[in-house]
C-alpha cells in the first residue's frame, strides 16, 4: 500500500498551499508526504462505516450576536503592521495591467 | 531561597502582605533572566527592564489601595508567543511574523492583565506550535534546563524551560496536541490543557482550532488551578467558548482521593514506553490507592490510530489557518517578486521554516478534492471513535493515569530528522484533544539521567476539578520533592 507521490501530485500540492518549492525541496516533499501517507492509511484497519464524522466534540450550535460594531477605529494600528501601506489602504502587486 | 523559588501563589501571598514588593518581585525575575537566558533561550521577547519596573509600581499602587485583590496580582509571567499582546511583539517563533505587533490582546492575557498579572516577555515555542522540542523556531532552539544538551520539549518549551529555570514564576501554553502536557514532564513542572472551550482562543494565533486550547505552566497543582481559575472565562469573541457552571478550580486542591476510581490503559503501559517512566507511573498508582482510591488496569482501546488522526485534521485546519500569512497585512513580504501570485508563493517560502511546510502541504493534499472523504472525514470519524472511547472509559472511571511521554527528554538534534518517530512522542496527550478532554501533568521522580518523569492525569470534559484533587493528592505523597533548579546549574 506504498503511497508514492508524482511530479504533478507535489506541483499541485504547490498551488493549492501557496507554496514555492526548489527541487531539493519537492524531492524530500515527496518522501515525506508518502511516509506520512502511509502511516495514515493505518486508519483503514478501522470499519468507520455508519460513523458520522465529528468536527466538534461538543454539541456547539450557531453562535448568534447582535449585529453591532464593538470594536474602535484602529486603522492605523493595523496597517503600521503592513509591509507596504498607502492612503489607509494595503498595498499589494499589480493583479492586472 | 530567592523570589524565583517560590510558587506563584507564595509570591502572590508575599506581595499581599507587604513582605516582598512587586518592584523586587520584577528584579528578580529580570535577574534571572540576565542570568541564565543566554545558557537556555526561553524568551523570543524579554520587555525592557524600565518598562517592567514601571508597572510593577503602577501594580504595588492598585494592590495597596486594595483595587487588585487576587493570588496571582504583581506576580511575573511569560506567555508563549502565540498569543497576542498588544503593543509587543508577537512572532510564533516564525520568520514570517518576525516584526507583527498586534492591535489587541488575547482574552487570557487580557484576563491575566485584569488580576494584576505583571507579564515579562514572550516565550519561545516550536514554529507555530508544530514540533515537539522547541527545535523548529526561527529564533534558536531552547535548551531544558536540568541538562542542557537535552530538548525541554514544544511545543511551549519556552514557558516550561523558563518555569523550570525560574526566569519567571509561571506560564502560559497552549496545547494542540501535548504541547503543554510533553514539555512540562520533559522540564519538571506542572502543566495543563482545560477541557476545549473553557479558555478562550480570541487572540491565539490559531494552528488546530478545534484542539486548540490556552493552559497553565507552574510549579505546582496550586498555581495551575489558581491560573485556570485567572484564565477561564465564557467569550463571545470566541464561538467556541463554553459557558461553564462553574470556575471555582482551586476548592479541587483537597489530599484526598478516598474511593476515586483510577483507569490506567494497558495500551498505554505496553510498547515504547521507556522502562524507567513506566516504573514512576505505577508508583504513582500505588501512592493514590495507598491514599484510597480504587486503581485497575483496562483497555482504553484505539490509541495508535489517534496520531495518524492527528495529523489529518491539525494538518487540515492549518493549511486553512495558516493562509492568511500571505505578505499583504502583517509580517514579512519577500524582497523581489513578479505579480501577486509570486509574490504570495515566495514570500511563505521563505517565511516558513520546513515542518510548517510539510504541515500546511499535507493539509491542503488532504482536503483536496478526490481525497477530502478518503482521508478528511476518515480522520472525523476515528476521532468520533476515539471519543466513544473515552467515553466508555469514564462511565467506569473518574481518571485515568498513565505518563505524559514515552520517554524523558531526548537530546537536542535527535529528533528532527525522522518526523513520524518524533510524532510517535505524543501518543500519549494526542488523543486527549481529539477528545476535547482536560490532561495534566505532574512531575512525579528522576531517571537515572537526573532528568524529570511526567505523570499525566486525564478527566472526562468538564471534570478538571477530578484530576486536580488526583494531581493534588499525588504531588502531597511524591517521594521527591526538590523540583527547584535554583543553585543546581552549575554540577
Amino acid at each position: 500500500m506504498a503511497n508514492i507521490i508524482s511530479d504533478e501530485t507535489i506541483e499541485y500540492v504547490g498551488i493549492l498551499a501557496k507554496l514555492e518549492l526548489s527541487d531539493e525541496e519537492k524531492e524530500q516533499a515527496k518522501k515525506d508526504m508518502a511516509n506520512m501517507l502511509d502511516y495514515i492509511d493505518t486508519l483503514n484497519e478501522l470499519d468507520t462505516s455508519g460513523v458520522e464524522p465529528m468536527s466538534h466534540v461538543f454539541p456547539v450550535n450557531n453562535v448568534f450576536r447582535e449585529d453591532v460594531v464593538t470594536n474602535g477605529d484602529d486603522r492605523e494600528e493595523i496597517l503600521a503592521n503592513a509591509p507596504e501601506a498607502k492612503e489607509g489602504a494595503f498595498v499589494v502587486p499589480k493583479t492586472f495591467d | 531561597m530567592g523570589l524565583m523559588d517560590y510558587t506563584a501563589v507564595e509570591l502572590g501571598k508575599k506581595i499581599k502582605a507587604g513582605e516582598v514588593s512587586v518592584l523586587e518581585a520584577a528584579n528578580a525575575a529580570m535577574d534571572a533572566i540576565d542570568a541564565l537566558e543566554d545558557k537556555f533561550n526561553c524568551y523570543v521577547t524579554v520587555q525592557e527592564r524600565a518598562a517592567v519596573q514601571a508597572k510593577a509600581e503602577e501594580l504595588q499602587k492598585k494592590i495597596d489601595d486594595g483595587t487588585l485583590t487576587g493570588p496571582l496580582a504583581g506576580v511575573p509571567v511569560a506567555v508563549k508567543d502565540n498569543m497576542c499582546t498588544k503593543g509587543t511583539r508577537t512572532t510564533c517563533s516564525s520568520k514570517i511574523l518576525e516584526n507583527f505587533e498586534p492591535a489587541y490582546t488575547a482574552e487570557a492575557v487580557l484576563n491575566l492583565e485584569k488580576a494584576g498579572a505583571l507579564i515579562i516577555g514572550k516565550t519561545n515555542m516550536d514554529e507555530f506550535a508544530m514540533g515537539s522540542t522547541t527545535e523548529t523556531s526561527h529564533y534558536g532552539v531552547t535548551k531544558n534546563p536540568w541538562n542542557a544538551e537535552h530538548v525541554p520539549g514544544g511545543s511551549s518549551g519556552g514557558s516550561a524551560a523558563a518555569v523550570a529555570a525560574g526566569e519567571c514564576s509561571y506560564a502560559l501554553g497552549s496545547d494542540t496536541g501535548g504541547s503543554i502536557r510533553q514539555p512540562a514532564s520533559y522540564c519538571g513542572i506542572v502543566g495543563m490543557k482545560p477541557t476545549y472551550g473553557t479558555v478562550s482562543r480570541y487572540g491565539l494565533i490559531a494552528y488546530g482550532s478545534s484542539l486548540d486550547q490556552i493552559g497553565p505552566m507552574a510549579k505546582d497543582v496550586t498555581d495551575c488551578a489558581t491560573i485556570l481559575e485567572t484564565i477561564a472565562s465564557h467569550d463571545p469573541k470566541d464561538s467556541t467558548s463554553v459557558k461553564r457552571e462553574d470556575y471555582d478550580f482551586t476548592s479541587a486542591l483537597t489530599d484526598d482521593v478516598k474511593g476515586m476510581r483510577i483507569g490506567i490503559p494497558r495500551d498505554y503501559m505496553g510498547e515504547g514506553l521507556d522502562e524507567e517512566v513506566k516504573a514512576a507511573v505505577l508508583d504513582a498508582a500505588k501512592k493514590l490507592e495507598e491514599k484510597g482510591a480504587i486503581v485497575e488496569e483496562f483497555d482504553l482501546s484505539l490509541v495508535q490510530y489517534a496520531i495518524p488522526a492527528y495529523y489529518v485534521i491539525a494538518s487540515a485546519e492549518a493549511s486553512s489557518n495558516l493562509a492568511r500569512f500571505d505578505g499583504v497585512k502583517y509580517g514579512y513580504r519577500t524582497e523581489s517578486y513578479e505579480g501577486l501570485h509570486n509574490m504570495y508563493k515566495k514570500t511563505r517560502s521563505e517565511g516558513f521554516g520546513p515542518e510548517v511546510k510539510r504541515r500546511i502541504m499535507l493539509g491542503s493534499f488532504v482536503l483536496s478534492s478526490g481525497y477530502y472523504d478518503a482521508y478528511y472525514l476518515k480522520a472525523l470519524r476515528t476521532k468520533a471513535l476515539i471519543k466513544q472511547a473515552f467515553d466508555k472509559a469514564f462511565a467506569k472511571y473518574d481518571v485515568i493515569l498513565g505518563p505524559a511521554a514515552p520517554t524523558t527528554a531526548p537530546k537536542l538534534g535527535e529528533s528532527l530528522s525522522d518526523p513520524i518517530k518524533m510524532y510517535l512522542g505524543d501518543i500519549y496527550t494526542i488523543s486527549v484533544n481529539l477528545a476535547g478532554l482536560p490532561g495534566i501533568s505532574v512531575p512525579g521522580s528522576l531517571d537515572s539521567k537526573g532528568l524529570p518523569i511526567g505523570i499525566q492525569f486525564i478527566g472526562d470534559c468538564f471534570k478538571e476539578k477530578n484530576i486536580i484533587r488526583a494531581a493534588y493528592a499525588f504531588e502531597q505523597s511524591r517521594e521527591f520533592t526538590n523540583w527547584s533548579l535554583s543553585g543546581k546549574e552549575e554540577k
